[in-house]
């Protein structure tokens, strides 16, 4: 058994090398002076400056959170550059004349930057170091109206539309990581999906960390108009080094009247070697705002980052709208999660579905952290949670901790736990049936995950079921 | 000759539970397994398996002329050993399906066949239900979970039937089975005896060997086999019970 659980722990990172690439980086620290260099870089109307500013100020004011259930040393925010983008990544009159290097890389990472048949039905946009190197199959978008792109070209082409939603779910005086953010940062993915409109196609943001040193701090921002439809995914990895990198993003999705957004992530970023040392410390705020009748989905495979801070959360402002959270965290070696979701139910019939899955290994501690509330107005909430734990040897830990408040007494709230151990006899049952250790472990693993896999697209099924080291269950019927 | 035991030795937590047992078994035949509670039957299925919880410490066994205790456990699978679990295990999420899929192209991956896809596997399956009178509902279903006894039971059978092993070790497969089951289950075995395969029967009571009918039965008690015979001793311990077999080793180390 412990072969087995040693060879899942100890398989080598395969996103880990780096792109030698000329980049416009900016000296380390942070001011006032930083942030306006930004927004000038950025070529942004005078109401982005002026929102970053007051986003910076409040920044100044706030304390970094230590609730959640993690350790690490205390981050130098002085000694982090807060801009840093590939020389060449000016707007492109095609893909054509993306930088071969940057193409190399996303074609060693998987994802082709051509509109090509192997990757047809997923538009792709690429961020390299927090900026937009390229979208995939915008025109065949745009006869839709659907605007997909980089945060950047959104704000030059769509102000109306950046100035009335930006910060509207995620307000910069959210919380510090999310206020740090709206004071710096450079790009990120926007998508405004019209009414009535059924997007025809996956649309996807790979998100890639290259540059050293620098912190990452993206923005994406989801507007689905009434009755329309968008699957979202969006996948990270980033080059194995021996310093910790911060990465602060915020997602903000808006559901209108009657829409659905499906919203995945696979998240590998860098985890750091088997010591602790080196990786990404993923400290992201997303929060969806679903209104009369709508429904927002999120779906999150964790299995990278030193540490990861993140609770994708839904507001169900409007009556009967839906807050799904399907998450699966894998902690292994020295990783910390401190992962969960938020569901606050204010209009009447709201309904929220929490399922929760957390693999520890090695010596990882994982903990899951809910809050269901039920504010007075919102007759007849439901919420079903439900919330399980794996442990993988003797070495982790897993941590619950739910908060459930209801100020209506006609909701309905169900939370249910479990924590399971992967037993010798479990995997001495599949070796007699003859299956190898590894195999397995992969079958309980992929067993125990399956309620959250199968909310997946299929691409991202695959590559999740992959990271995992699981082979693919239940793939054909 | 299938399989041969010499002399084998076993311990679990450091306590010795087999002690010095010989056992030969010829393909065609089946051999029942008889004692009373503790006295290490389940053990001897359980080491013939490879279960890690058991440490051999003296004796051999040789299977289809290799040495069975150096294989892994899966390596003992592929060779065509296996065991009917007395406490099937639950594994939940992964469909019973894609889990007997999974074992059956493992064993013939590793015996140099060709994989089976799901469409062709399902109408060996279909076959293969009928002959436990399961329902294909059951396919879908994740592993043993929510299983009644009898369903678990039937379900070891099932795999049995699958995988057509060459020697199939039934650890106590009668237990908390009621007659109708137990006619299902047994009608199972008998329909996968064959001239080129034998069965070990591990049982506490008679009445499982009413319907699966062995060539040999031995009783083991602390540990050793005390007894053999043909399937009348079966009858014989029905009747007296075993406590007239326990109380000779007793006499001899007083």
């Amino acid at each position: 058994m412990s072969s087995a659980i040693d060879q899942l722990v100890s398989r080598e990172y395969q996103y880990g090398f780096s792109t030698d690439i000329e980049t416009d980086t900016i000296a380390p620290g942070l001011s006032e002076d930083v942030v306006r260099i930004i927004s000038a870089k950025k070529n942004e109307p005078p109401f982005m400056l002026e929102w970053r500013l007051k986003a910076f100020r409040r920044w100044q004011q706030m304390t970094e959170p230590h609730w959640p259930n993690v350790k690490y040393p205390p981050i130098d925010y002085q000694g982090t550059s807060y801009y840093s983008a590939p020389k060449s990544a000016k707007p492109l009159a095609s893909l054509d004349d993306l930088d071969p290097k940057i193409r190399e890389t996303y074609d060693k990472l998987g994802i082709p930057l051509r509109e090509q048949k192997l990757l047809a039905g997923v538009a792709v946009d690429a961020v390299f170091d927090s900026v937009s190197v390229g979208t995939t199959y915008k025109e065949e978008l745009k006869k839709h109206g659907i605007i997909f792109g980089s945060f950047g070209e959104a704000v030059r082409d769509h102000p109306d539309l950046i100035e009335k939603y930006l910060g509207s779910v995620v307000p910069y005086s959210d919380n510090f990581f999310a206020a740090l953010n709206s004071a710096v940062f450079s790009d990120g993915s926007f998508v405004y999906i019209p009414k009535g409109v059924r997007c025809p196609m996956e649309l996807s943001t790979y998100f890639r960390i290259n540059a050293a040193d620098t912190g990452q701090f993206e923005r994406t921002l989801i507007i689905a108009d009434e009755g329309s439809y968008v699957s979202y995914l969006e996948g990270c990895t980033a080059p194995k080094r021996s310093t910790n990198q911060l990465h602060a993003a915020v997602v903000e999705i808006i559901a209108l009247d009657n829409a659905t957004v499906k919203y995945s992530t696979v998240q590998n970023w860098y985890a750091g070697d088997e010591h602790g040392v080196g990786g990404i410390y993923n400290f992201v705020t997303k929060r969806g705002k679903a209104m009369t009748n709508a429904k927002i989905s999120w779906t999150q495979v964790e299995t990278g980052s030193a540490i990861t801070w993140k609770y994708p959360s839904v507001i169900l402002q409007g009556d009967n709208s839906t807050g799904e959270f399907y998450s699966v965290a894998v902690v292994n070696n020295m990783q910390q999660a401190d992962t969960g979701t938020k569901m606050i139910h204010i209009g009447r019939n709201t309904k929220s579905n929490i399922v929760s899955k957390g693999i520890s290994a090695g010596r990882g501690q994982n903990s899951y952290r809910g809050q269901v509330k039920v504010m007075p107005r919102a007759e007849n909430a439901r919420n079903y949670t439900q919330c399980d734990s794996m442990l993988i040897g003797n070495a982790c830990g897993a941590h619950t901790f739910p908060y459930i408040e209801a100020q209506n007494n006609t909701a309905t709230i169900e939370h249910e736990a479990s924590t399971s151990k992967i037993g010798e006899d479990q995997i001495f049952y599949l070796k007699q049936r003859g299956m190898s250790a590894e195999q397995a472990v992969s079958m309980i693993v992929s067993g125990f995950c399956r309620e959250v896999f199968k909310e997946l697209p299929m691409e991202f099924a695959l590559e999740a079921q992959q990271l995992l080291g699981i082979t693919l269950e239940g793939s054909v019927g | 000759m299938m399989l041969s035991i010499q002399d084998l030795h076993a311990t679990v937590a450091d306590k010795e539970i087999l002690r010095g047992i010989s056992l030969t078994v010829s393909a065609g035949e089946v051999h029942a397994i008889m004692g009373p509670n503790g006295s290490g039957k389940s053990t001897l299925a359980q080491v013939l398996a490879g279960h890690p919880g058991y440490v051999v410490t003296g004796g051999s066994v040789t299977y289809m002329g290799q040495d069975l205790l150096e294989m892994q456990p899966e390596a003992r699978a592929h060779a065509g050993v296996f065991l009917a679990f007395q406490y099937p295990i639950e594994i939940p999420g992964v469909s019973n399906a894609y889990f007997l899929r999974t074992a059956y192209n493992e064993v013939r991956k590793a015996n140099g066949q060709e994989e089976v896809d799901p469409m062709d596997f399902l109408d060996i399956m279909t076959e293969k239900l009928q002959l436990v009178e399961m329902d294909e509902a059951m396919l879908q279903r994740s592993v043993n979970m929510g299983f009644s006894g009898g369903e678990k039971k039937r379900n070891e059978i099932l795999q049995m039937a699958v995988l057509e092993p060459r020697l199939a070790i039934l650890d106590e497969t009668d237990s908390g089975l009621d007659i109708d089951a137990l006619r299902i289950v047994a009608h199972g075995v008998n329909s996968l005896r064959r001239p080129d395969k034998a069965t070990i029967v591990v049982t506490h009571y008679q009445r499982l060997l009413n319907y699966i009918v062995p060539d040999f039965v031995h009783v083991l008690v602390n540990g050793r086999i005390v007894k053999s015979g043909g399937k009348e001793l079966a009858l014989e311990l029905e009747a007296k019970g075993y406590d007239w077999l326990i109380e000779e080793p007793a006499a001899v180390g007083a």
